[in-house]
Order: structure tokens, then sequence, then C-alpha cells
């Protein structure tokens, strides 16, 4: 079974990592839909901790692309999917890195970038409503989902607390 | 550019981003790269990042491409990218083998579930705090609801989204652009 999945895998993160632009966590949706939905690799709440696991981790938010491949098809997976994930976009920013004084400050550059930044943050929103629906079991969950969001989006208090309340609460009133 | 640093220095500045970047590496890396090592001044971060963002890729992933191929080449850029991963990949591979040993006991599942739901809020609450940090012109924060609508409600897929939105966010941001510079002409 894990043989047969990797090339799957492989050929899945390869097509997220071209459509990233604006970052990890904008293509969530759509890997949660080969994921869960297509693949059937695993369920809406195993998805929503998995991504909780990555979060709870240090480094960049797309390690959640190698625990999915840890999930799939052992530590092969993992290596496999972080590097069709990162691999063809380090490329390509190897080569554009000569561009960069070109391109900085460039006013079509930011007549784009602001037509552009609001969709990447609606995908960014869209992708946590979809883990929050996945995680949300009950009101508590949900409660929990709604508390964070005002946590980080009112103080400057870092993220990690947030986490550390959740697993209390979820720790204490969820079993 | 203010100081070269070796490309060992290069790795572990990397490593050191890498390894702090609970939530996120963003804050990190200019916290490291610019005040603290003074590898690169603000605006020359701002112009990596920037171009980081627009390439499709993890931004920070990106910046560290090309800041590592700015100082030693493809060696650089690969040490880099290499310190960036390695310190949470490793620390991922030890959670992995206890989560799949542990992850579904009945005493542990609630502990995740309530992460779980945490860190769905956090990407919420992030999203939140980029858009008003945007201060974006109505038109423009309608077309990003429109994309959490097409996404997150009725599922449709991210590529056909991105290729209805991105020309008319474009657009009305052209639009503005050119409204600004009239009025700037004529005060």
């Amino acid at each position: 079974m894990e043989e047969d999945d990797l090339w799957p895998l492989v050929t899945g993160f390869l097509a997220l990592s071209l459509m990233s632009v604006g970052g990890g966590i904008a293509v969530l949706p759509e890997m949660h839909r080969m994921v869960v939905e297509n693949h059937g690799w695993m369920d809406d709440l195993a998805f929503a901790k998995r991504y909780a696991l990555a979060q709870a981790a240090p480094g960049p938010n797309i390690m959640v692309v190698g625990l999915i491949g840890w999930h799939v098809a052992g530590p092969v997976g993992m290596v496999a999917a972080m590097a069709a994930m990162c691999g063809p976009t380090s490329a390509l920013a190897y080569g554009f890195a000569r561009l960069r004084r070109r391109v900085a400050g460039a006013r079509w550059m930011r007549v784009f970038e602001r037509g552009m930044v609001p969709i990447a943050i609606g995908l960014i929103a869209a992708s946590g409503l979809l883990l929050a629906s996945g995680a949300a079991e009950g009101w508590l969950p949900i409660a929990i989902s709604a508390a964070s969001t005002l946590f980080v989006w009112r103080t400057r208090r870092s993220p990690l607390w947030v986490l550390v309340v959740g697993a209390a609460l979820g720790g204490v009133f969820l079993r | 550019m203010a100081e070269v640093p070796g490309k060992l220095e290069l790795f572990l500045g990397f490593a050191k981003i890498g390894a702090l970047g609970f939530g996120g590496v963003g804050p990190w890396a200019r916290h490291v790269i610019v005040e603290e090592r003074k590898w690169l001044t603000e605006r020359e971060y701002a112009e990596v990042l920037g171009l980081g963002q627009i390439l499709p890729g993890p931004n920070v992933g990106n910046a560290s491409v090309m800041i590592g191929r700015g100082f030693h080449g493809l060696a650089g850029a690969l040490l880099a990218t290499a310190g960036l991963y390695i310190g949470p990949l490793c620390l991922l591979v030890v959670m992995s083998i206890l989560y799949d040993a542990y992850g579904d006991l009945p005493r542990v599942a609630p502990f995740m579930e309530g992460v779980a739901a945490a860190a769905a809020g956090m990407v919420i609450g992030m999203a939140l705090k980029m858009a008003f940090n945007l201060k974006a012109s109505a038109q423009l924060v309608a077309v990003g609801l429109l994309a959490i609508a097409a996404v997150a409600w009725l599922r449709l897929p991210m590529l056909l989204v991105v290729a209805i939105l991105a020309p008319l966010g474009i657009w009305i941001s052209l639009r503005q652009a050119r409204a600004a510079a009239l009025a700037k002409a004529r005060p």
C-alpha cells in the first residue's frame, strides 16, 4: 500500500507547490482536498490534528507536508513529500534571485501585490475555517477555535500560549 | 550589505531561525538576518521577502535560497535551506514517532483535539491580523471575502478561484493606482 501511495503523494505535492503563491498555508484547502477527499489518506479530524502537530513544532508552516508524507508512506514519504513541495520552488527562487533588484519597488509590482494579497489572505482564512470545521466535534472545540482566533488577532503574545491552553482544555474537558 | 557571513555562519544562522520559529518562521527570520547578524539591511530584506512571497513556495524558504545564493552561490543556497529545515525536520521525526505510538490513545487524543482546535483558530486569527494591517479598500476586501466563500463554503478548486479573482483584484488595484496618480497630478 505504501508503494502505491508514494507516487500520487509526490505528484500531488509537486502540483501544490507550484500553486502555493502566497506561502504554504494558502494551499491548505487544496491539500485537504487531495489528502482527505480524493485519496482518503486520513479523515477531517486527523488532518486537523496533523496540522496542529506541525504548528506545535518550530519551523516553517510547510512542515505539515512532511507529517502528511510520514502518515501516508513512512519516513520515505516524509522526505519525498518535503522534496516535492520545496524542491521545484527553491530552484525557481534560485533562478529569480538575480532579478530582485529590478523587481523590488517597481510600480507594476506594487499594483500586482495590492491586488493579489487580499486573495492570498482570503485563502489563508479559508484554510483556518476548514481546519476549524475538521476539529469541531461539539461546542468546546468551536469555543477553543474562537478564543484562539481572538487571541492571535488582538494580542502580540506568542501563539504558543494558544496551543498550550488548547491542549489543557482539551485534556480536561474532552474526555 | 553590511556583513558577509562565512558558510558555517550562514548555516548556523538559518538553523537558529528554523529552530526558534514557533508558529511560523517569518518574524524570527527578520530578527536574526537584519537585527542580530546584520547580513542585510531592512530594505534589502524586505526586497528579498517580497520576491519570495510572489514566487510559489514557502516565503522564508524562498528567501533562504536567495540570500544563500547572494553570499555563496549554489553552496550558500543549499546550506541556508538545509539549515532552515534540518532542526524542525529532526524534531518532527521524533514527534511523528511519538504521535503514531500514542496520538490515538484515549488519554492523549483529547489533548490533541484541543490543540487542533486552537491551531485552527491561530490560522484564522493570523489572517484577520494580516487583513487589518493591510488597510485595503472596500472593493479589495470584498475580493478577499469572495475568496473565502469560494474556497471554504462552496469548496471550489483553488486554481479556479485564483484564475477568476486574480484578474479582478489586479484590475481594481490598477484602477485605484491610476485614480491616485490623477489625484496627485491635479490637486
